[in-house]
Parts: C-alpha cells; sequence; structure tokens
C-alpha cells in the first residue's frame, strides 16, 4: 500500500497528465461532474457527480462513421477509436460496479469496439466512501463501499490518500508514479473501511430488499396494476436514465454535414416517444408503457439476461435529480411491498 | 406546516367524499422528508401518504394539462405563484377549468434539498422549518442554518403571496424571509458586454445534458408533440452534438414562451445540471415590461399577452433596435 498527502494530490494530477488525459470529478460553481483534467480545475472527491462515470467509456455523444462523396464512390471512413491511455479518478464503488454491467452489455455476445477500445485503454482509479449520502443503497445490490475495486482503490483518510494497486494494469500504473509515493501499511484504511460499513448499516435505504424482482418474475410484475400511478408522477424527462451509470441505450442517427453524412450515436432514454420506434409505429405508445419499460428492464429484463444481474447499482442519482423525486426506490418498494 | 397538512387532507377528504371532485392532483411523502412527489389520489385510492410540506415547491398545474381530455373532476393544490400557471393554461386552453378544483394554499417559501446539501449538510435524516431557521438532522450531526439561504431560487425572488385564482383558500399566506429583486440577474447580464454575454451563456448552456427537465417541467410547454422530438426535423433533442444545438434548443424554447412565460421558476429548480435558464425568460419579460408597459403572463385568466396583441400604439421595431444600441 501506497500513501500520498492529500494537499499533494494536485502533483499526483500534473504528473498523470504530463503522461496521459486524465478525468477527475471537477467542479464548476458547486455542479461537479467528470471532466478532463487542467491545471485550473477544481477537483471536489466529496460530492456526488450530477452525471456518472460511464461518460469514460460511453460517451453521450460519438461519431461512428463519416460518408463522403467521390465522383460515383461513396467512401465510408470509419470513426477513430480511443489509442491512448487514460485515467479515470476517485470513482466510486457503485460506478465501478457499473463499468461491469456496461461490459456484460458491450462486450460479451456483439463486440461493441469504440466501447471496448475505452475499456482497454482506462485505467480506472476507485474512491473508497466515507461519508455516503441518505439516497445510497448501494448495498442493496452487494456493493461493498468501502472497497470500490477497479484497477487502483484509493482512501481518503484524514488528511492523507492512500492507494492499492488491485489489477495488473493498477500495478503498471503505480509503477509509473512510484517516486511520487510513501509505503505504508493498511491500518489506518481498515479502520476507514470499518467505519464506511457501519454508516452504510444505519442509512435509511439500507434495508431495501429487491427480493420480489428478477430475471423470472415478468409474469408477476408486468401488468401490476401500481405502475399506472406510479408513471403519472413521472414527468417523462430522461434526467434519470441520462445521470444513471448504468443506462445503455442509444441511437445511431445519420446527420447530413456539408461536406458529407456523418453517423453518430447518443444516449438514448426509453422515455423518450420515439424510443425504438418502428415502421409499423407502436413502440410503446403510452406514457405508463415507456415507464414502465425502464424500471422492468433494470430489474427483470437486464437479470434475465445476464446471469441475474440487477443493472441498478443504488448510487442514488435518480433520486438526488429526479425533477419530481419519483425513482427506483420508489418502484422496488411500491412494487416489492417493502416499506 | 404540519398543521396545514391536517387541514388540506381534511378538506380534500371532504370533497372527495361529497362527490365534489373525483381526484386530487398533490403529493406523496417520499423516503425522505425533501422527496414528495406530484400524486394523483381518488376516492378509492385514499389519502394515504398525502403530504404537504416545506418541499413542495413543484408546481402543478401541469399536471392538469394531460387530463383534459378526462370527463374527471379534479382538485390541485396551488401555491400563489402556481395560480399564475393555471391562469396561463386556461387562458391557452389547455386545461377544463369546469372540471377543476382549485385549492389556493397559503405560502411562506419551499426550501431547496441542494442548497441544504450546498452547505455542506449531507445524510439528511429530517428537516424542520421553523420560522425564518431550518433545524436539519442527519446522519453526520445536526445543523441549524437561516431560511432565506436555503429557499428555492423562485421563492427569492416570489411575486407575492396573493392567490390569482382559487375555488377556497387554505392556509395564510406570509411574505417570504428575504426577497431579491427578480431583474437583478438580467440587469446583470445586460450590463455585460456581448462578448461576454455570449461566453457566460455559452459555459452554462455546454453543461446541459438534453434530458429535457425544464421542458417537460414547463407549464408553457404543452406542445402535443415538440419539434424537437421530431424525428423528422432534424433538430431532435438527443444529441448534445455540439454547443450551437443546445444553445438553439433552450433559446427556442425562451422565445416559444415569451409573453407566456409566468416566471414559475419550474425550469432553473429542476436543471440537473443548474442551469439559471430562468434568466432567459426573465430577460423577455423585461423586455416586454419596457416595450409594452408592465405585463405579467397568468395575472388574470383570458388577457392577451403583448406579444399577440397588436395595437397602433405598439413600439416600434426601430424603437428597439435603437434602444439595443444597434
Amino acid at each position: 500500500m501506497k500513501k500520498l498527502a492529500l494537499s499533494d494530490l494536485n502533483s499526483l494530477y500534473s504528473a498523470i497528465n504530463e503522461k496521459m488525459k486524465l478525468y477527475a470529478p471537477i467542479d464548476i460553481n458547486g455542479v461537479v461532474n467528470y471532466g478532463e483534467w487542467d491545471k485550473d480545475a477544481v477537483v471536489n472527491l466529496n460530492k456526488m457527480t450530477v452525471k456518472s462515470a460511464k461518460d469514460a467509456f460511453f460517451p453521450q455523444c460519438e461519431d461512428l462513421s463519416n460518408f463522403k462523396k467521390d465522383g460515383k464512390h461513396i467512401i465510408v471512413e470509419q470513426g477513430e477509436l480511443v489509442k491512448e491511455d487514460f485515467v479515470i479518478f476517485g470513482v466510486r464503488a457503485c460506478d465501478v460496479r457499473a463499468f461491469h454491467i456496461l461490459d456484460t452489455v458491450f462486450l460479451e455476445g456483439f463486440l461493441d469496439t469504440f466501447y471496448e477500445a475505452r475499456r482497454k485503454h482506462g485505467i480506472v482509479i476507485s474512491l473508497s466512501c466515507t461519508k455516503p449520502e441518505e439516497s445510497c443503497f448501494c448495498t442493496t445490490f452487494g456493493i461493498d463501499p468501502a472497497e470500490p475495486k477497479g484497477d487502483v482503490e484509493s482512501y481518503i483518510r484524514g488528511d492523507e490518500i492512500y492507494f492499492n494497486a488491485v489489477t495488473e494494469k493498477g500495478n503498471a500504473f503505480m509503477a509509473q508514479f512510484d517516486s511520487l509515493f510513501k509505503n505504508c501499511d493498511d491500518k489506518a484504511v481498515e479502520a476507514s473501511k470499518k467505519k464506511t460499513r457501519e454508516v452504510m448499516s444505519k442509512l435509511p435505504l439500507s434495508g431495501l430488499s429487491t427480493e420480489a424482482f428478477g430475471g423470472d418474475k415478468l409474469d408477476e410484475l408486468f401488468n401490476r396494476p401500481e405502475w399506472q400511478a406510479l408513471s403519472e408522477s413521472c414527468l417523462g424527462c430522461g434526467t434519470c436514465t441520462y445521470v444513471c451509470p448504468t443506462c445503455q441505450c442509444y441511437d445511431v442517427r445519420d446527420y447530413k454535414t456539408n461536406s458529407g453524412i456523418k453517423r453518430f450515436r447518443c444516449w438514448d432514454s426509453c422515455m423518450r416517444k420515439d424510443f425504438t420506434m418502428m415502421a409499423h409505429g407502436t413502440n410503446r405508445p403510452s406514457h405508463m408503457q415507456r415507464f414502465r419499460q425502464r424500471f422492468m428492464h433494470k430489474l427483470v429484463y437486464h437479470p434475465a439476461n445476464h446471469n441475474g444481474e440487477f443493472s441498478c447499482v443504488g448510487c442514488g442519482r435518480c433520486v438526488a435529480k429526479c425533477p419530481v423525486s419519483m425513482n427506483i426506490v420508489k418502484v422496488i418498494k411500491t412494487l416489492g411491498g417493502n416499506k | 406546516m404540519q398543521g396545514l397538512e391536517l387541514k388540506l387532507k381534511k378538506r380534500v377528504q371532504e370533497l372527495l367524499d361529497n362527490g365534489t371532485i373525483d381526484a386530487v392532483i398533490a403529493w406523496t411523502k417520499g423516503d425522505f422528508v425533501y422527496d414528495t412527489t406530484p400524486a394523483i389520489f381518488t376516492k378509492e385510492s385514499g389519502l394515504d401518504g398525502f403530504v404537504y410540506n416545506s418541499f413542495c415547491g413543484a408546481n402543478l398545474s401541469k399536471y392538469l394539462v394531460s387530463q383534459i381530455v378526462s370527463d374527471k373532476k379534479f382538485a390541485v393544490i396551488l401555491k400563489p405563484c402556481d395560480t399564475y400557471s393555471m391562469n396561463q393554461l386556461i387562458t391557452e386552453h389547455r386545461v377544463n377549468r369546469e372540471n377543476i378544483y382549485i385549492i389556493g394554499v397559503g405560502c411562506s417559501g419551499h426550501l431547496d434539498i441542494e442548497k441544504i446539501k450546498n452547505q455542506g449538510i449531507s445524510g439528511v435524516t429530517s428537516v424542520i422549518d421553523k420560522d425564518n431557521n431550518i433545524l436539519i438532522n442527519s446522519i453526520y450531526g445536526d445543523a441549524t442554518i437561516e431560511k432565506a439561504s436555503v429557499l428555492l431560487s423562485k421563492c427569492q425572488s416570489c411575486k407575492g403571496s396573493e392567490l390569482k385564482i382559487a375555488d377556497e383558500v387554505i392556509g395564510e399566506g406570509l411574505e417570504t424571509p428575504k426577497c431579491d429583486s427578480r431583474f437583478d440577474g438580467v440587469k446583470q447580464l445586460e450590463a455585460m458586454t456581448a462578448e461576454q454575454r455570449f461566453a457566460f451563456w455559452k459555459a452554462e448552456l455546454s453543461k446541459c445534458i438534453r434530458c429535457n427537465a425544464c421542458r417537460n417541467i414547463c407549464p408553457a410547454c404543452t406542445c402535443r408533440t415538440c419539434v424537437f422530438d421530431n424525428a423528422r426535423s432534424n433538430v431532435t433533442a438527443k444529441a448534445n452534438a455540439t454547443e450551437f444545438e443546445e444553445k438553439m434548443f433552450h433559446i427556442i424554447r425562451a422565445f416559444h414562451v415569451a409573453g407566456r412565460c409566468t416566471d414559475c421558476g419550474e425550469c432553473s429548480r429542476v436543471c440537473p445540471q443548474g442551469i439559471p435558464l430562468h434568466l432567459l425568460n426573465r430577460k423577455f419579460i423585461k423586455d416586454i415590461n419596457e416595450f409594452y408597459g408592465d405585463y405579467q403572463a397568468g395575472e388574470v385568466a383570458e388577457q392577451r399577452n403583448p406579444l399577440v396583441n397588436f395595437t397602433e400604439s405598439d413600439i416600434e421595431a426601430t424603437v428597439i433596435s435603437d434602444k439595443e444600441g444597434k
């Protein structure tokens, strides 16, 4: 285990940034989001980011290919894959688990080369939680916020930050910056983990149970009358889907530019009327059906297709950000019967 | 506030029981004190979970738009600022007034959980609104903070405690503790150079994630299908591909609601990225006031806004461009 004074973090950021791109939670007027670090950036490791860390591997918008006309021919240029290593710093346990969930979608079966390239080159430095929010419920999904995993785990204790490489990629990363760190034992870190776990067990959502959900629960849940009332509160905006670390639906569009056609993809949202629109035009015509889709996907369809794993990590972003406070916790409680 | 909740609940139950209404649009309680959710209660569903507390800032009038096709009679609980939106919706025939029973509720400002959290308080377990102070319990300790500092931004520039339309009134309104002058923010923007102003909006609007929360909550945005949802319009709302797209979305939206926006402040309240969208609308409101005389959308129902109401004394376009110094 290695450590560094918190006051020296900026030198670490600079050192990393000299070799590769660094993404970190950056505070702009009190709003924190992952962004590219530069020397003027204000890194804020204390506040939950508005958007999750998934942009690092699955950006909201990316170019897939360009089509250009050359006389009677059409030239197809593939979009560029990421070729250089980069670091994403300060990722919480919930977002690290979300990367795994995205992996099961983008890397198993059909291989998404754009995602794969980013995953291959991305080094995840996670950060153990010390002050979970009341809206956190990651333990419901078997996540331990005290041990966030990733390539390198980090822990803040007092005015120091401790680092522990977890993977080979993490070891190689740490070796590059060895001169900045001091060697240490893991006593302080163990104490910190214990404290975090104690806080988690006391949080208001700590008892949330997913017992009523799972890949085999389609018939029980699909026609439940409660969907109607739950969906009546929902505005049908895309806030929950866009701040969610595991929502992975996207749309592919062609855009006519002055010099040809650009094919891009961007995040989609099941809340939108044209989501998965097909020629027959009746994808999910009612708001209730669209609302139901989001939660059935996370709590039934995803586990049915991916070894029983739910595609929610309990980060609480939708709990904090929904304009009308309708969220997955309320759906789980209403349909699962646990108050 | 608890007394008010009891009074509202009792009255709503009476209205349901005596058949005055079939349903009520109100709030249901959540897992914390601050996550109240707009909900429809009926006689069948009962009023289990009914809540009214300091975190009922959401403007419920928009929820009536989707009920225009219903022949049910709805009660709705409206705060003074929400009543402007109701008047505007009535003016635009987007709600059916005959089927709406408006319960006006006295208001002394609602709270913003984000502002509480921005004061470094996390793990909030309870919030008590007491006079001009807010007492907060959290899993990391207790705190007392000044109410004015954590009011919703829209409450900090409150338009007043008078209800503009109501079938009955419950509770007494008080002036909010401290009011910013409504147009201060716009004046600051006007004082900037064009380059500074452009940089300001570029920085703000580039934060947009195209979630459409501002549009979907807006009581003035009632198009059945928004142009930004039309796949054939080539301006679909999904991609935040270029900064131009975000600007176009927000500026077009501001133009579309100009003269109709009541300044309810919901757009800024719901923005997950904290973009001060209300400033765009307030600029239009300030301009309309200056060009055509003071005008408040939603002040009364059935009024015509100056932008759709030609009079011979209307300001000339050249005067407007002179005023802008071009």
